[in-house]
Order: structure tokens, then sequence, then C-alpha cells
């Protein structure tokens, strides 16, 4: 990254203090095996809803391209490990950690993640 | 500097280059006790970079920083170091700073030599050999578009540096005072043959001819070259690049031993006369030699860490330097030169040298074996260098097959056969035998984790066919099948899948994995698989639970771009536009801000768009009677055309008329990747027909069809498949050619690697296509029927679909809001895109 960087405050993850739930959607708005991004406060979260029904939150920025896109990737599972690819250079990531499993000094921001009876979908902040 | 009152052994190291940096790490990953504290002091303003990948700095202003040293190593840069005290030991440095050490470790590399020519000094007049350099160069030849340029000297670093300076749009020459190019590592056979290589990249080549010296122009720079004949070559640019001279000056100002011809002299543990001082790198002179190559250097950093640490545990030091591989290569895109071993072994007695020269290619072949023709002693590859990898690992070995056999790439060795101490990988020092031993300890399984594991691999990068190969035969070796399955998930290839799906009529992913594999899938085989229910006709490729299956590409059918925005491309078949549809592209890009751009592919690319945009931009789009240009999928992209007959003077047929055809008939075609195909009008070939996975040359009789081309990394010329065809022949050709292929190769495999893998190759492509060899014409004639019948745009149907259209938004819980982290900025009355600084990373502790 060059010089055209800039720092926007909206960006940056806060320090986890109280837990804030946030309701985000529908859970039948999630499509099976796909994410789909939600805007909280300014930060952008990552959520995915995978073939079985369960429900992930991580950060939405790829740390590897500096984009915004986590959600985007493919879903899939290494060796049991339920993962989500970036869609820009394809680093594999562990749903449940974040932890990245071609890199494992980089690991991307979780987020709690919950389906209520009424069936809306909220996440942690 | 104060470097306080600690017990601990204090280590000063001078220069940050690679080997400074490598001494750092090695000696901080044994040393766990912390038995030493470092302080490194170097004169450039910033930490140590990649050397090697300099040029790459400058091409593609790739970053080169070596990670970060960890905590505990105080770095100090800026700043050379001016003075040795050995009695004292203390260093002082140019800011006055004075710095003790109990170990003193001179890392100071080398410096370009400039020889003594008048103007020398004249301003214009550059070296290549730091990032600070790199960046004058590059001022200084934006100030001058067309400049004219020369870079003295013919080797390794002066060839790498013409290119470079020819990427920067001069004019550029290369002077070698001796008779041919890279007269270190070439006979004059090889430097013969790369000389025609190195022209026919448009640059001017005058060897054999000293210069006389630099002349300035009006401005006081430099404006000629001087050669010693009496001609000159005007140039406003001038690099040296005529070989490096150790950077022994602080050793001698200290009264420490240097060679004759410079170098810091040191015994086989890079020790130098003083038992408190070291040397390593570029600028020690160890067993006589200077080593110019990065390999030896780490060497020598890894032996004096190892020592380093001997002296302060009280442990034994063992390690030593025992001489280096300094087989090369040259790294410029589209060059193969390489020489290995001791390319001049056969001016000695009791040598064999066995050459092979193959003018119309353009290669040259030299391998000198001992006398009994079995042991490897060196060579030479010009044109072609695809087996240097394994050839320079059997230098002092002896060789599968013989020197003949081996030329001719015949005996391809297997990775097993090769022997232990052979060292794979040069650059990082390491043999066959650690590689074997860490994939069978850690039970590595992938060329990522060899790489990880051992450093095989991880610089110059030209071992790593060698080490897939150790890999794969310790894979087999261990009863672990090195198999043809496409990832974790399926033990099949890509073209078994193939087959299950359209023999069993499967229709889902999900029956797939659950009938036939394992797991949930992945990034590999999800695209995949969705590719061959794409290619067997299963309906939109968004369609139920196919979407799940798509890379981002495909899902949002664009092109991802850096920011995380997309492009727009829609189709202009055989690259003809009416002037209403061009203005409609004109005022859609206007009106959205999108950043336009004419592609290699004879249309026009719109970039920048969020997803909550794409199916706007759509709309208006197909309204005017645009669609899909699929540039997302692995399908057919572009059948480009030259103006042909109704236009040209020289054109024999109608070449725009058969593009636009072939383009309807292939359009939205699923493939195991891109497919891509030009006509041309007649035999000037203006469309670059055979450079495609297909393409069509006019004749006087009809069509010549030309197979398996391919631009790209690796380009291949496509092979006549059949001459003078009519319209439906040909047709009928190319239909069954992409349908076979379709059926048959390994994901991402394009038409020419498919072609070059297939046994029998273009012969046996005409006895299934033409002849009908496999009695499987009909099937596939059938099958491109249906494809052909069932196509329809993926963007008309998807706008007109409210459950797709629903996916187009950045944010679930706020539809309406744009995704705040695209940014643009100004660029040539355009917008690029602007990365902003996203959270900190979370660094996991080890
Ligand atoms: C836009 C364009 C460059 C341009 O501004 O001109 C382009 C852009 C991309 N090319 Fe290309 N290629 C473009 C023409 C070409 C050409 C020229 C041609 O088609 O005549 C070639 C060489 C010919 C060939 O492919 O044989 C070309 C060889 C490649 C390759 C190397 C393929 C290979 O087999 O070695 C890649 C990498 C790949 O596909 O794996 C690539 C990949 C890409 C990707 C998809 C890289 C990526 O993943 O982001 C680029 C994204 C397209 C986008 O965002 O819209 N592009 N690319 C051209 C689009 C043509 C079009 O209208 O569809
Ligand atoms: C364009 C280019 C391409 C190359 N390509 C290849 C290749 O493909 N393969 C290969 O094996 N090798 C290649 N090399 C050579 C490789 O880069 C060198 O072998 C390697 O950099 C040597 O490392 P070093 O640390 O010994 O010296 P250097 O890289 O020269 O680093 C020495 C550092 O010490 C600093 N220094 C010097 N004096 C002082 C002082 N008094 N005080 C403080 N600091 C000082 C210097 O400023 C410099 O930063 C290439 C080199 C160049 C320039
Ligand atoms: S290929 Fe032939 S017809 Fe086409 S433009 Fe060139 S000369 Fe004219
Ligand atoms: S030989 Fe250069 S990375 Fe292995």
């Amino acid at each position: 990254m060059t010089a055209d960087v800039q720092t926007g405050p909206a960006h940056a993850v806060p320090a986890p203090t109280t837990t804030r739930w946030h309701e985000v959607c529908a859970y039948e708005d999630l499509l099976p095996e796909r994410g789909a991004c939600a805007l909280l406060e300014g930060i952008q979260v990552a959520i995915f809803r995978t073939f079985d029904g369960e429900l992930f939150a991580l950060s939405n920025f790829d740390p590897f391209s500096g984009a915004y896109v986590i959600a985007r990737g493919i879903l899939g599972t290494r060796g049991g490990t339920p993962t989500v690819a970036s869609p820009m250079y394809k680093q594999v990531f562990d749903l449940r950690t974040g932890r990245c499993l071609d890199d494992t000094e980089v690991a991307l921001p979780t987020f709690g993640v919950r389906r209520t009876p009424a069936g809306r979908v909220e996440v942690a902040l | 500097m104060d470097v306080g009152g600690d017990t601990r052994r204090r280590l000063v190291v001078i220069g940050h280059g690679p080997a400074g940096h490598r001494l750092v790490e090695a000696l901080r990953e044994r040393d766990t006790a912390g038995a030493w504290q470092i302080t490194v002091i170097g004169e450039e303003t910033r930490p140590a970079y990649d050397r090697v990948a300099l040029t790459s700095y400058l091409t593609e202003d790739a970053e080169l920083a070596f990670p970060a040293h960890g905590p505990g190593v105080r770095l100090h840069t800026g700043d050379p170091v001016t003075g040795i005290d050995r009695a004292a030991r203390t260093v002082t440095t140019a800011s006055g700073a004075v710095v003790g050490y109990d170990a003193l470790v001179l890392a100071t590399g080398s410096s370009p030599f400039v020889p003594p020519v008048p103007g020398r000094d004249l301003p214009g007049v550059f070296v290549y050999r730091t990032i600070d350099d790199l960046d004058a160069l590059r001022a200084h030849c934006a100030a001058r578009p067309d400049a004219g340029g020369v870079v003295v000297g013919g080797g390794l670093l002066g060839l790498e540096a013409a290119r470079a300076l020819q990427g920067l749009g001069v004019d550029t020459h290369v002077v070698e005072v001796a008779p041919w190019l890279m007269p270190r590592q070439l006979d004059e056979g090889g430097g013969a043959m790369l000389r025609r290589h190195i022209e026919s990249l448009g640059l001017t080549v005058h060897a054999g001819t000293p210069m006389a010296g630099l002349e300035a122009g009006p401005d006081g720079g430099v404006a000629r070259v001087r050669l010693s004949d009496g001609s000159a070559i005007e140039s406003s640019v001038v690099v040296f690049s005529a070989g490096i001279r150790p950077r022994d000056e602080l050793a001698r100002g200290c009264g420490l031993p240097v060679g004759e011809r410079g170098g810091i002299v040191v015994d086989a543990t890079c020790r130098t006369a003083d038992p408190a001082v070291w040397a390593v790198g570029e600028c020690a002179l160890v067993d006589g030699q200077v080593y110019g190559l990065v390999g030896p250097c780490f060497t020598m950093a890894e032996v004096v860490a190892d020592r380093l640490l001997a002296e302060a545990t009280g442990g034994p030091g063992q390690a030593a330097f025992g001489g280096a591989d300094t087989s090369t290569k040259l790294k410029l895109m589209g060059v193969d030169v390489a020489s290995f071993g001791d390319p001049f072994a056969d001016r000695a007695e009791g040598t064999l040298g066995v050459t092979y020269t193959d003018p119309v290619g353009g290669v040259y072949k030299k391998l000198v074996v001992s006398d009994d023709a079995r042991t490897l002693l060196g060579g030479v590859l010009v044109g072609d260098a695809t087996t240097y990898p394994t050839l320079r690992a059997y230098v002092g070995a002896e060789l599968p097959g013989s020197p003949e056999q081996t030329l001719f790439g015949g005996t391809e060795p297997a990775g097993g056969d090769l022997p232990g101490a052979t060292v794979i990988c040069s650059c990082n020092n390491v043999s066959a035998e650690t590689i074997r031993c860490s994939i069978r300890d850690e039970g590595l399984t992938d060329v990522a984790a060899v790489k990880g594991c051992t450093r095989a691999g991880s610089s110059c990068g030209s071992c790593v066919p060698l080490v897939k190969k150790l890999l794969d035969a310790e894979l087999v070796a261990a009863g672990i099948e090195v198999s043809k399955a496409i990832c974790e998930h399926f033990e099949h290839s890509r073209a078994e899948l193939f087959d299950i799906v359209r023999v069993r009529r499967i229709t889902t992913f999900t029956q797939l994995i659950n009938e036939h594999g394992r797991g949930r899938g992945c990034d590999i085989c999800k695209p995949a698989v969705a590719s061959i229910l794409a290619s067997l006709g299963n309906g939109h490729i968004l369609d139920g639970e196919q979407a799940a299956l798509q890379d981002t590409n495909d899902h949002f059918l664009a092109n991802l771009q850096k920011n995380g925005t997309y492009s727009v491309v829609p189709r202009i078949p055989g690259g003809e536009i009416t002037p209403d549809k061009l203005i409609v592209i004109g005022e859609v890009a206007r009106d959205f801000g999108l950043y336009t751009k004419i592609t290699g592919g004879q249309r026009i690319d719109l970039f920048g768009a969020r997803v909550d945009q794409l199916p706007q931009i759509w709309k208006r789009l197909v309204d005017a009677g645009f669609e899909s240009g699929h540039a997302y999928g692995k399908a057919l992209r572009t059948v480009k055309s030259c103006v042909g007959s109704t236009w040209c003077r020289f054109g024999v047929q109608d070449s725009v008329a058969m593009a636009i055809r072939l383009e309807l008939r292939y359009r939205g075609l699923r493939a195991p990747h891109k497919l891509k195909s030009a006509v041309s009008g007649c035999a000037r070939e203006c469309a670059e027909a055979q450079s495609k996975d297909f393409g069509v040359i006019a004749t006087e009789r009809g069509w010549n069809l030309y197979l398996a081309g391919n631009g790209g990394m690796r380009p291949r010329h496509a092979d006549l498949f059949a001459s003078d065809l009519d319209d439906e022949t040909l047709i009928r050709y190319i239909d069954r050619f992409l349908m076979f292929y379709i059926r048959t190769a390994d994901r991402l495999q394009r038409t020419a690697s498919w072609l070059e893998g297939l046994d029998g190759g273009i012969d046996y492509l005409r006895e299934v296509i033409v002849e009908d060899r496999l009695g499987i014409c009909a099937e596939l004639d059938a099958a491109m029927e249906r494809h052909v019948a069932a196509y329809s745009d993926e963007w008309r149907d998807t706008l007109a679909d409210p459950d797709k259209l629903r996916r187009f938004v950045s944010f679930v819980n706020a539809p309406t809001v744009p995704d705040p982290s695209i940014a643009f900025a100004p660029e040539r009355d355009q917008i690029k895109p602007v990365l902003l600084a996203g959270p900190q990373l979370e660094v996991v502790s080890r």
C-alpha cells in the first residue's frame, strides 16, 4: 500500500467493552452456504450461514488485500473445519476462530451471532 | 545510542542488506536464551529489502521489504558506520554515535563498479543497486520521454537493468566490452544465441567494443556515449552495471586484511584475522572468492549465527562455509538463459562438451560431462531453460541417461533418484535430504508447507518444480497416492467428475458430494463443479444452490477489482459496434462515474461499480441491446476480428462476419478455463488468431483452423488443424474441439496445455474430430446444439428475477447504504481506487 492510504475512524474495530446485540436481518434472508455483510455502528461484519444452518460472524475486512470483501467468499470445509476463502487472493479462514489457515499469524476478528426464536439474526459488538 | 547496563553480549552488525538481515533472523531463531543483544546499523534509509527482486520495484511497484525483526533488535538506519576501533571494540557512525561490541559482523555488501572513463560523473549517469538508485532513475526518465539510453555491461544485472530501462520508455542500447553477452556465464555459442533473443526484444547490442567516454549536451547532462571505434550512441541516461566491488573500506581502515582485488579476508567460519570480527555476504572474501549471489551470502550468515551462538553458550559451533553453487538463471520475461555448475569445464582435459543448436527455435544447449560421459559438470541453456532446475541439481552427480537424451529432455529424472546431498535450492542452501526429511518428519503434503518449513523455493523460485517432484516422490514412497484428486473433497480429477455428472445426470453439488465426495467442498471444487453443471446445461448459473458455488465474479456477474468494486464488460461481438451503442456505453460510464478502458479483447471495460450499482448499470445496457460479455466467467471471452475483405484491400474473406457468427454461437459456453478466439481476413493475420484457443485465418478457398494457441504467461502458437475449410465444416470442427476439451481437460487448464498433455497430440485430435475415432462426434455435436439452443443472456435473466436481484446490496441490514469503504482518487481525468486503512491485524501468538 502506498501514500494513498487514508485512515477512517469509522473502520476501526473498537475494543470489546460491553456487548451490544444488533438485529441484522431475518434468518431466511441469508442464503445457505453464502455470506452477507452488515454495517453495524460503522463496522462491516460478514455473516455466514453454513449448509447445516449454523451462523458465524467475522470482520469483513480482508487483511491480505485491504478490501472489505470477506462476506463474498466461498464457504466450505478443510479437514472438518468450517471455512471461508477470501474472494480476492483466496486465503482460507476458520469460521469459528477467524484464524487464517494459510498464514497462522493472521486472524480475523470474530463476533457473536445468534438466531432469535422469532427467526431474526443478531450480532454482538 | 546507549546499549545499557545489560550483561548480555553485544553484537553489532554493520549493513542491513539480505546478508545482515538473515544473520539477525538466524541468530534470533536459535538464541532462545537471549544471549546476544543485537544492534544493526545500516547506511540506507530503509530496513533491509529483497535486492534480488529489485527490478520488480521498478516494473510492478512491488513491495520488497523483508519481515521486520521481532522485539529486542535495535535497528539504526540512514547512518553509515565510518570507523572501527578494534582496540576499544567500538564503531563510530557518520552522525557521531559510538557503539561498543563484543562481536562485530561486517555485512556491508558491495557497490557497483564504475570504470574510470571521462564523463562518469555527469548528471544522467546512474547505477542499479538500491531502491534510491531506482527512484532517481525513474524520476530522470519520466522527465525525458522518448530518451535514448545506454546500459554499460551485458552481464546478468546489465541485461536485467536494460530491460527495466526499456520498460521506462527508453530506447535502450547495451554496451559490452567482451565479444559476447554474459561472458562470465556463457560460451560463445550461447552468447550469440542470447544476443538474438535480446535483440528481438528491441534492445540494441554493442559487443566487443570498449567505451571511450561520456559526452555532455548543452544542458550539462550526459547526451552521448562514445565507443572506442569512434561511433557514438545518443543517450540522455546511462546506467553502469559493469560488475561489483566489495565494500571493504571499513576493514581496510582498521587494518584487517583484504584481498588483492578487494574483499575482506575470512576463514571458512567467516571470521576475519581479528577473532571478534566477522564478515558475511558480498563484502567477504572466502576461499579466495567473492560471491555475487544471494545464496552464498545467506549461507555465510547462517554459519556466523551458528558460531556466535556456540561462542555464547560454550556449545560446539560446527557450521562452516564449504563453497557454493553459482548456477544462475536470467530473470528476464521472455528470455530463457541459465548456466549451472562450471559451464567452462570443457576447457579442461578429460571432459566432454555436448552441444545442441536449433537456430530456428533460437535454442542453444551445452552440457559438460566427465570423459566417461556420466558425471555432469556444468552447462548452459539458452532459449529453453525448462530443464534448468533438474540439471542444476545433478551437477557433480551421475546423469540418469546419456547427455544427448538429457539435452533433448528425453529423460526428465524423477525427483526420487536425486542423491541426498544435492542442493535443490541454492538460494537457501537446502539439500534434497533436508527436504525429504522435513516432508517425512513434519508430514508435509504440499509445496507451500515445504517452503515454509525449509525455506526452499522462497527466494528466486526457480527450484519450485524440483521441490514439487521431490514431494510427489516422497508421498508416493509413503504410500500416499499422488492423486489427480481435485481437492480434499473429491478423489476424482475434473474430467472424471465431468463424466460422473454427465452419465449419472447429477444436477446439484449436494447430490454429487454426498454420493461421490466428502465434507462440504471448498473454493476449488465448488466453482469447478459449478462450471461442469453449467457446461451440461443446468439453467441459470445463479439458480438455486448453484449460486452458492460460484466464485464472486460469477456470483455478481462482474469482475472483482482490488478495492472490492466490480467491472462491467458488455459483449461487443467481433469488436464491431455502432456509434449509437458506443454513445450508450459512454453515457452509462459518465452517469455512474466509472473508469473506462479499451481492453485487449476489442471491447470496453467499465470499472469501479459497487455491487448495488450493477443491476442499475446493466438495466441501462440491456435496454440498449447489450448483453453479458462473460468477462467474469471461465467461458468464451471474445472472438477478435480484423476488418477483413469488406474494407481492407488485402482481405480475402469477411472476417468480421465470421467472428460475430462464432462469438454468438459460443457465447455463454462454460469451460474448464476461459476461451478466446480470433478471425483474420488474410494471411497477414492482423487479428492474431494464432495466439488463440481457436483461431481462424482466411484463405482464397475458405478458412484455415488453428487450435490450442495461448497468449498470457506461457505463450504458445496454435497448431494448424485443417486448411481451406468451408463455413459449415469449420464450425463443426470447432464445435467438436470445444466439447471434447470441456469434457476432458483439468480444472483451469487452457486448451494449450490440454493439447500438450494429450497423448498423440494434434494428430490424435484430428482422428477424434475429423475421423470420429472414438465414435463420440454425434454426441459432441448434439451437446453443442443444446448449448446454442439454450443460450440466454445471464444479465437479462437476472434483471427479470427479483430473487436474484436481492443479492446485489452492500449490506443486508441497510440495502440502500453504499459501502463507505469504497473511495476513489482522480487520475488522468478519471477515477482510480483508493484503499482505506483497515482495522489492525490481530496477531495470534505462536
Ligand atoms: C481487461 C483486460 C485487460 C485490458 O485492460 O485490456 C484483462 C484483464 C484481466 N485479465 Fe487478461 N485481460 C484482458 C485481455 C487479455 C489478453 C488479450 C486477449 O484476450 O487477446 C490475454 C492474452 C491472451 C490469452 O489469454 O491467451 C490475457 C491473459 C490473461 C491471463 C493469462 C492466461 C494464460 O493462459 O496464461 C490471465 C490469468 C488467468 O486467466 O488465469 C488473465 C486474467 C485477467 C483478470 C481476470 C485478472 C483478475 O483476476 O483480475 C483481469 C480482470 C478483468 C476485469 O477485471 O475486467 N488475463 N488477458 C483484457 C480483457 C479482454 C476482454 O475484453 O475480455
Ligand atoms: C538488480 C539486482 C538483481 C539481482 N538478482 C540476483 C539474483 O537473481 N540472484 C542472486 O542470487 N543474486 C542477485 N543479486 C545479488 C544480490 O542482491 C546480492 O547478492 C545480495 O544483495 C548481497 O547481500 P549483502 O547483504 O551481502 O549486500 P547488500 O545487499 O549490498 O547489502 C549491504 C548493505 O550494507 C550497507 N552498508 C554498506 N556499507 C555500510 C556502512 N559503512 N555502514 C552501514 N551500512 C553499510 C549498504 O548500504 C547495504 O544496504 C541481484 C542484485 C541486484 C542489484
Ligand atoms: S488480416 Fe488481412 S484483411 Fe485483415 S486487416 Fe490485415 S491485411 Fe487486411
Ligand atoms: S533456488 Fe532460488 S528459491 Fe530455491
